[in-house]
């Protein structure tokens, strides 16, 4: 076990039981900031295993913006402060959903011993890298059309989240004698 | 590093996810919960593309899109969510059954 090893080990084990922490806890806010430890958390994995922008970006756009939505959410649909009990569906659903979520797991890690015992990710050599430097002449050059597309696509979300929120073009069709 | 760390905690995080979106009752639990999933193959990604050692990096660049896809879904998703909270007072998900048979129906 190399030291590496077992900084992922904890750090994924911080990531599982945060995350199962996210599924369970009784108080909505709290959910939220577990999940920012857990998102924090596997962002430090992306870092062992050297995908150093990819970690950045990780920190900056998930655990600062997504996580900040997600509470913008929960004020503006007056979550409760405080635990409240009914979070979770009734406990028959939430039985059937662990025995999905049990199946699946199995399944997964099954699966994935058969395929991937005994291989090595090989780290620390020259030619692995996920610096800024080597994430960002990779962008630019062999994906930049897809990266274009995909800035379309968020001033599409954008532009529909604005509509959505908006007040003043509702159900009366939208015309601008409509606005309010 | 085995792959299969990486990839067994892939494994678990989604599970975890799919978890939440079954049993959480709250649209934003259940928005949180997806993001759980989407992070779960970003991990997958990442630790394929290390693996593989790929010149394009594309395991890089496509958890980089992920992540800005996954940006654009929460927006949209809690635009949405703020509108059915907005006409209905409430964030429940099975509360919100207009469109489903009634049950003495069937």
């Amino acid at each position: 076990m190399t030291l590496l090893e077992v900084l992922f080990g904890l750090l994924g084990l911080v990531a599982l039981g945060s995350g199962l922490l996210v599924v369970t806890t009784h108080q909505m806010v709290h959910a939220a900031l577990w999940l920012v430890v857990c998102l924090g958390s596997v962002a430090g994995c992306y870092l062992l295993l050297s995908a150093e922008f990819v970690a950045w970006v990780q920190v900056l756009i998930y655990v600062g913006a997504v996580v900040v939505l997600l509470l913008f959410g929960l004020m503006l649909t007056r979550a409760p402060i405080g635990a409240s009990t009914d979070l979770d569906a009734p406990p028959l659903q939430r039985a059937v959903a662990a025995v999905v979520a049990l199946g699946l797991a199995g399944v997964v890690v099954v699966a994935s011993i058969d395929s991937f015992a005994g291989e090595d990710i090989v780290l620390g050599s020259d030619d692995v890298g996920g610096s800024s430097t080597e994430a960002g002449s990779a962008i630019f050059r062999g994906w930049v059309l897809p990266f274009e597309a995909l800035s379309v696509l968020l001033l599409a979300a954008l532009v529909g989240a604005i509509v959505l929120s908006r007040r003043d073009i509702g159900a009366d069709g939208g015309s601008p004698e409509g606005a309010r | 590093m085995p792959l299969l760390m990486p990839v067994l905690l892939a494994g678990l995080l989604f599970s975890i996810g799919v978890y939440g979106v079954l049993a959480r009752r709250n649209a934003i639990l259940v928005l949180m919960a997806v993001e759980l999933m989407l992070n779960a193959v970003n991990i997958n990604l990442v630790a394929f593309d290390v693996w593989l050692r790929d010149e394009l990096l594309a395991g890089q660049v496509f958890t980089l899109f992920v992540i800005t896809i996954a940006a654009a879904e929460v927006g949209l998703g809690l635009a949405i969510i703020l509108l059915v909270f907005r006409n209905r007072q409430t964030a429940q998900l099975d509360l919100l059954d207009e469109l489903a048979e009634a049950e003495d129906a069937a």
